[in-house]
């Protein structure tokens, strides 16, 4: 059991290894891209330390005090986390059949935004010596939550409609992240630099929007003419409560 | 069979009562400057219950070993009948073990008065305890010595706010100090104020001698001094759900020089 276990996480921590995101375009896919970055005005709110002292396990895991990953800046007030995606003009995508890799480590979720297509497999792993019971507060889809045993196999599921479901485990309260459930097949998340690239792109006009799950979501309106490369930057409001 | 069962019954009394007496298995050091009282009327109680309990089961063995091989019929038994019949037996024993029930009440309540109805010192350190499935949270008042009000609706496990803090427009909410541990001066007075934000939970720290639900809805004050410096396992004992098991947190007694530097570095919740 404990060696199919570990053969399913090496066969799909292989298939995922390229990047995080439902899709992973491949360089030599023909499209434009759409590249930039994402910014911030106004305050943001302090990274605030996260005390697991009632589970020793996961405190043993981080040598370096944890924080919130709620609103996580960086230099140039670039914003990590942000969704940047197709919400018009990419109608009708097909669903990924890659899954996507949700981990609970540390007490903490990895990554702290994921981002799939309706339909596409998730597989939820729980990498702890104790027990998690991981909680999507779905309100279009169905809500569920459910118990996982140090040792137990993967959640395997997939999302009927797209909607931004956080995510919160019923037994750790801080435990935090989201799962972004979309119908494109274009998507990202942006870096620790704030940066994105959404590549392979028919031509066409497209409506890319930016969301970040405190300071809110902004679109703008891209035109693709062939092998381009467009810039799209976002600027969101920050607010530091 | 009779004799049989007098000597199991004798050996199970008296080896529960032994292992009691002994302190085979029994409650750790007490650090709380009230327990002594609590572990006091606890010795009491089980002294005479324990007595009562030896007594009665040795009697019962006597009984069986006397007279549990006899055969025969009602009329040739050798016990003679209660004065008066079962109904004045039974009456004097109810009322007998009823007195025995009160008056450990009683003397019990003024025990347990004197810890959770009494009020707390004067210029003891208030500390918010906040419940829910399935951790506890603190908050000390920080700079300001105020604590900032708590709203129910934005309490938000996503980005740590456990008490529904609203620093945007309550400026006291903002130096407030949240933290999972709970960390105390020794020898000084802590006057707790519990909140839950779900289900009935309890606040229970052996060493302190103190256990106390959390009810929704209640805001429930429970004060103490400890007086020992250690770290020391507060756990939740009113079965809250799932993670009922694993809902617990520790409580740190520092010194009052390090717990003032322990207060003092700590960041404020916003």
């Amino acid at each position: 059991m404990i060696t199919r276990f570990t053969a399913i996480v090496a066969l799909v921590g292989g298939t995922l290894a390229s990047g995080p995101g439902p899709h992973r375009a491949s360089p030599a896919l023909a499209g434009g891209t759409i590249s930039g970055k994402v910014t911030y005005t106004g305050t943001p709110p302090k990274a605030r330390p996260i005390d697991m002292s009632k589970e020793p396990s996961c405190v043993a895991q981080h040598p370096t005090p944890v924080t919130t990953q709620d609103a996580v800046t960086g230099p140039g007030n670039s914003v990590e986390y942000v969704v940047v995606y197709i919400s018009a003009g990419d109608e009708g995508a097909a669903a990924a059949t890659d899954t996507v890799r949700y981990e609970q480590k540390g007490c903490q979720y990895i990554p702290h935004v994921a981002v799939m297509q309706v339909h596409q497999p998730l597989a939820v792993f729980n990498d702890d010596p104790t027990s998690h019971n991981i909680h999507p507060l779905a309100k279009v889809n169905a809500e569920w939550n459910k118990s996982q045993p140090k040792g137990a196999p993967p959640i395997r599921t997939t999302w009927d409609q797209p909607e931004f479901i956080a995510v919160k485990c019923n037994v750790h309260p801080w435990m935090h992240g989201y799962f972004v459930v979309l119908t494109t097949s274009h998507s990202t998340v942006t870096d620790s630099t704030g940066a994105f690239k959404l590549e392979g792109l028919p031509a066409g006009k497209y409506t890319v929007t930016a969301w970040h799950e405190r300071f809110g979501r902004q679109s703008q309106e891209v035109t693709i003419a062939g092998t381009e490369t467009k810039t799209a930057n976002f600027v969101l409001t920050a607010r530091p409560y | 069979m009779g004799r049989l069962f007098a000597v199991v019954v004798s050996l199970i009394a008296l080896i529960s009562a032994a292992i009691f007496a002994l302190h085979t298995w029994w409650l750790p050091v007490d650090i709380s400057t009230h327990g002594s009282r609590i572990d006091r009327q606890l010795n009491e109680t089980m002294i005479v219950a324990g007595i009562l309990f030896v007594a009665a089961q040795l009697a019962l063995a006597a009984f069986v070993w006397r007279f549990g091989e006899r055969g025969g019929t009602r009329a040739t038994w050798p016990i003679k009948v209660f004065p008066g019949g079962a109904t004045p037996m039974v009456v004097i024993a109810t009322v007998l073990v009823g007195i025995e029930i009160l008056v450990l009440t009683f003397v019990g309540s003024k025990v347990w008065a004197s810890v959770y109805q009494s009020e707390a010192a004067p210029g003891a350190l208030q500390i918010d305890v906040l419940a829910e499935q399935f951790a506890f949270y603190f908050r000390y008042a920080g700079a300001d010595g105020k604590f900032g009000v708590i709203h129910p609706e934005k309490m938000s496990d996503a980005d740590q706010n456990f008490f529904g803090l609203d620093p945007a427009s309550d400026t006291t909410a903002r130096d407030d100090i949240v933290v999972a541990t709970l960390v105390i001066p020794a020898d000084q007075p802590v006057a707790l104020r519990l909140h839950t934000k779900d289900v009935g939970h309890s606040f229970y720290v052996r060493e302190v001698r103190i256990q106390q639900d959390f009810v929704p809805g209640m805001v429930i004050p429970l004060h103490f001094t400890a007086t020992t410096p250690g770290k020391y396992e507060l756990v939740c004992t009113q079965l809250c759900g799932l993670g009922h098991y694993n809902m617990r947190a520790y409580v740190e007694v520092k010194s009052p020089t390090d717990f003032a530097q322990w207060l003092k570095e700590q960041a404020p919740a916003f």
